[in-house]
């Protein structure tokens, strides 16, 4: 399975991800830088986090301006796997590809650490190797983690199972319904704050982001079986 | 040249976190008067003014990219400026 981790000015964790998927994972990704734009023959594309254009007008917000989001934009719509995370989420939201939009953290800072998630869907691309409920320990570090939506949204959200984590320990950024991580309609974006990439070994920050990576593994290979 | 000043403030229905930290310490001061504060920005553009939508125009770049209207609400002006 190909991974393409979109990389823009400003990008911190594309390293980390990149890691992940070749060293741990055992897969194959390839950066591809902002301008570049073509993500032909890729199966999945990873946004990472970092301060994409140094974070300037808000997080997220000047990436729309690159080559990259049209072609993201397409791929997001033959229904491959989209993953962003941290600013990648931010980017995701501010191109109108997932619901919401971020604030400032309730107490103002940046805070960074580990934080509790509830796994909520797992039935989604992204999370069918973790156990319905299951708690799991993952990376943070963010302004700009309060994720808002509206109630009405929240509400929708929530009745399609679009929620697929939410924080288990006091959610101190502020996020609407306690929201870790949304996906798309149609399944295929998920957008999450918390850093899974940071956690895929024992030795730094635990491997409870396994499970995401081979969700999006197993469900590649079930396809492309059937497809054979 | 044309000067469009930009002003962007959080929606009412959204918490102002930067807002809220400043009425408090407003008040711990003893301005005891103020009560709500809202913290915005302005953007000040300078535009070429023979362009003719120049209204129109404005408004595109605000919900196209200054402004993200899930959290935020946006009112501009624009005015000649004189000697440039």
């Amino acid at each position: 399975m190909k991974f393409a981790i979109l990389v823009f000015p400003g990008s911190g964790c594309d390293i980390d991800m990149f890691h992940a998927v070749n060293t741990v994972l055992g897969n194959k990704a390839e950066y591809i830088w902002h301008t570049e734009a073509n993500l032909d023959g890729y199966d999945a594309v990873l946004i990472p986090s970092g301060a994409s254009y140094g974070d300037y007008l808000r997080p997220g917000a000047l990436a729309q301006s690159s080559q990259a989001i049209e072609s993201l934009k397409a791929f997001a719509a033959t229904g491959k796997p989209v993953l962003g995370v941290g600013n990648g989420f931010q980017i995701l939201a501010e191109a109108g590809l997932l619901p919401g939009a971020f604030l400032r953290n309730k107490g103002l800072k940046f805070r960074s650490g580990k934080t509790k998630l509830t796994v909520l869907n797992t039935e989604s691309t992204f999370t069918s190797d973790y156990e319905n409920g299951q708690e799991i320990t993952i990376p943070f570090a963010h302004e700009f983690g309060n994720y808002y939506v509206d109630e009405k949204t929240a509400a929708e959200l929530e009745s399609t199972n679009r929620i697929v984590f939410t924080y288990a320990d006091g959610n101190a950024d502020g996020s609407t319904a306690d929201i870790a991580g949304v996906l798309n309609e149609t399944g295929n974006v998920l957008g999450m704050m918390p850093l899974p990439e940071r956690a895929v070994e024992e030795i730094i920050g635990g491997t409870d982001g396994l499970p995401l990576f081979n969700s999006i593994l197993k469900r590649w290979s079930e396809n492309n079986v059937s497809q054979a | 040249m044309t000067k469009v000043n930009v002003y962007v403030t959080l929606r009412e229905s959204v918490v102002d976190p930067q807002g809220v930290a400043t009425i408090e310490a407003l008040q711990t001061m003893g301005y005891k008067e103020v009560e709500n504060v809202r913290i915005g920005k302005l953007i000040e553009l300078e535009v070429d003014g023979s362009v003719a939508d120049i209204d129109a125009r404005v408004k595109e770049m605000c919900e196209k990219l200054l402004v993200n209207k899930v959290i935020e609400d946006y009112r501009y002006e624009i005015g000649e400026v004189a000697g440039k």
